[in-house]
């Protein structure tokens, strides 16, 4: 399938759950041969869905989520890519949920892909996003005696500047 | 009643470990029944750290993620701005960056085949292999000015040209490691105490790296053929023909253990030589850089806007920076993935049911980097549960302990 053919793909399964989407072509090398980046913007109960659809193709590799607090909203970024294997084949396919900012929540895709698993825990520390389905375990990169209501990533209140340990 | 399990820490500073981390091994007599990781103790705040600067001050920080792959965390977010911003490189910069990016991959290799030795027991094995490894330093020296933290990367280029006197110096490098190749498969792959103590040792099945998201020699070592140089092709890698290097291509079989992870390593080394050759042949003339005048170059960027990804595949596996460009100098979301990310799931089948004696081995063999996976963190003195002593606190407790001493 090319980029194309895949987005499609997905918007004929998905139809108005997909909110957004385009296709980024880059080149490279000399030859300026062409590779893509798809961008998706999916609804927050269709997500599960959409890693579904696209598990079905060939089994999708997790980068990692990148998580941003826009003061409004929680977007998360989900790092896709899938048909490696080939020269110029691979697809990365980058899925973006924007969460309620008051109670972020999302269901977990480790069932899905278990890789996910750490990142999925990073971005509950950071930005305080409850995965539902995600086993309670300690934490993975802050101590284990950090405040629980306080998660660094966010950009204002709850987040670090109350933290920051003063210069005096 | 006796006890069926035990629990043994391990970490987060041991001997075998070069890096601080935690392992928690629930143990059966001499066999693991359980693993939990427990990372976080290197945490630098380096994403935090990059809000507050601009684009150009953040190449270098990213440099400063790994001090081994120092040149693939600004390689992939110089590609990440450049997708983001749309700024185009020129060719011999492209060139260039190939080049620095595979003499890394040499060095890192090399280095990884000592740490292994050196945990095996084989500490002659080490020092000869970082003796091999002292020819790539000095090239990079020569090259860039620095052993570590090379600083060549710009966005839109590379900040040193290659000149002509610097060839004949490369193609010295290329026929030095052409013939210590083959002193490294000898000692690494023809020997058979390596192979007794690493073959069927922390074995990763191909379903098991596929489902953990695994990456670099750590997947294609279990027969997974991702690469990011072959399958979505990159600066001057998009001009060669690479395949992803698996252990069939020497011994004829997958079986995913810590000797196949040593002979795609090995393998890679021959492929980075046979690369840097291809782009010194190559090598395109013209610029290399787009835009030379850096206070131009912040100007564009702070105009420009857009997200983009950034992959390059390091040593280790594939590095990915995310770069959301915003209003201001800084970028409005800035996420850097680091491989060692990806394949700390893949400790935990590797090392379930092996012997404690077989922990430093297998955990070698990923070629972890603690430094990179761990990137970001805070101090925290004030809700800190445990009690933390301030600056001033440990200067009165200095002083108390002098006048105590002087009584």
């Amino acid at each position: 399938m090319n980029p194309k053919e895949l987005l499609s793909f997905l918007k004929k399964n998905l139809k108005e759950s997909i909110l957004d989407s385009r296709i980024d072509t880059n080149k490279a090398g000399i030859k300026q041969e062409e590779f893509f980046n798809v961008w998706l913007e999916v609804g927050q109960n269709k997500f599960r869905d959409t890693v579904k659809l696209l598990a079905s193709l060939q089994y999708p590799h997790i980068a990692i989520i990148a998580g941003n607090d826009t003061g409004e909203s929680i977007d998360l970024l989900y790092l896709f890519s899938i048909y490696y294997g080939e020269k110029f084949k691979e697809i990365s396919v980058n899925i973006k949920v924007s969460l309620d900012r008051k109670k972020p929540s999302i269901s977990t895709i480790t069932d899905l892909i278990p890789g996910a698993q750490t990142t999925e825990r990073e971005t509950k520390e950071m930005f305080g996003v409850e995965f539902v389905g995600l086993p309670d375990m300690h934490n993975i990169f802050l101590p284990e005696d950090f405040p629980k209501n306080v998660f660094p990533f966010r950009k204002n209140e709850k987040g670090l500047d109350e933290l920051v340990q003063n210069e005096s | 009643m006796s006890k069926s399990t035990y629990k043994v820490p391990i970490g987060p500073i041991h001997p075998s470990l070069e890096e601080p981390m935690t392992f928690n091994f629930e143990i059966s007599g001499e066999k693991i029944k359980s693993i939990d990781l427990a990372p976080g103790d290197n945490h630098r705040g380096i994403e935090f750290m990059g809000r507050n600067r601009n684009i150009i001050q953040i190449i270098y920080l990213a440099e400063r993620i790994c001090g081994i792959c120092s040149a693939s965390h600004p390689f992939a977010f110089c590609r990440a701005v450049e997708n983001a911003a749309g700024i185009s490189v020129p060719p011999r910069a492209e060139y260039i960056r190939v080049i620095i990016a595979e003499l890394e991959r040499i060095h890192s290799h090399i280095l990884w085949a000592g740490v292994a030795a050196h945990e095996l027991g084989f500490d002659s094995v080490l020092y000869l292999s970082w003796k091999v490894r002292e020819e790539v330093m000095d090239i990079l020296e020569i090259l860039t000015g620095n052993r570590v933290n090379y600083g060549m990367f710009m966005i839109g280029g590379v900040r040193r040209d290659v000149s002509k006197e610097h060839i004949p110096r490369i193609e010295k490098t290329i026929e030095y490691y052409k013939e210590a190749y083959q002193k490294l498969e000898d000692v690494f792959l023809q020997d058979p105490s390596i192979a007794i103590r690493t073959k069927n040792v922390g074995v990763l099945t191909y379903e098991e790296a596929l489902n953990l998201a695994s990456v670099g020699p750590t997947a294609r070592a279990s027969g997974v053929k991702k690469d990011v140089r072959q399958d979505q092709p990159y600066s001057a890698y998009a001009d060669m023909d690479i395949k992803a290097i698996t252990p069939d291509m020497f011994s004829g079989k997958v079986n995913g253990d810590v000797y196949d992870r040593i002979i795609v390593r090995v393998l890679e080394v021959k492929q980075s030589v046979e690369i840097i050759e291809y782009c010194l042949n190559h090598l395109p003339d013209g610029e290399i850089l787009s835009e030379k005048k850096i206070a131009k170059l912040l100007g564009i960027l702070k105009k420009a806007e857009g997200e983009g990804v950034g992959r390059h595949e390091a040593p280790r596996g594939e590095v990915i920076h995310y770069v959301k460009l915003g209003e201001g100098e800084s970028p409005e979301v800035w996420k850097a993935r680091a491989p060692t990310y990806n394949n700390l799931m893949s400790w935990v089948p590797m090392l379930q049911n092996q012997e404690v004696a077989d922990i430093p081995i297998v955990i070698a063999s990923i070629d972890p980097c603690i430094g990179c996976m761990d990137r970001a963190t805070l101090v925290d003195a004030n809700t800190y549960q445990k009690q933390v002593l301030t600056r001033e606190e440990l200067r009165k407790l200095s002083i108390e302990k002098t006048r105590r001493m002087m009584q």
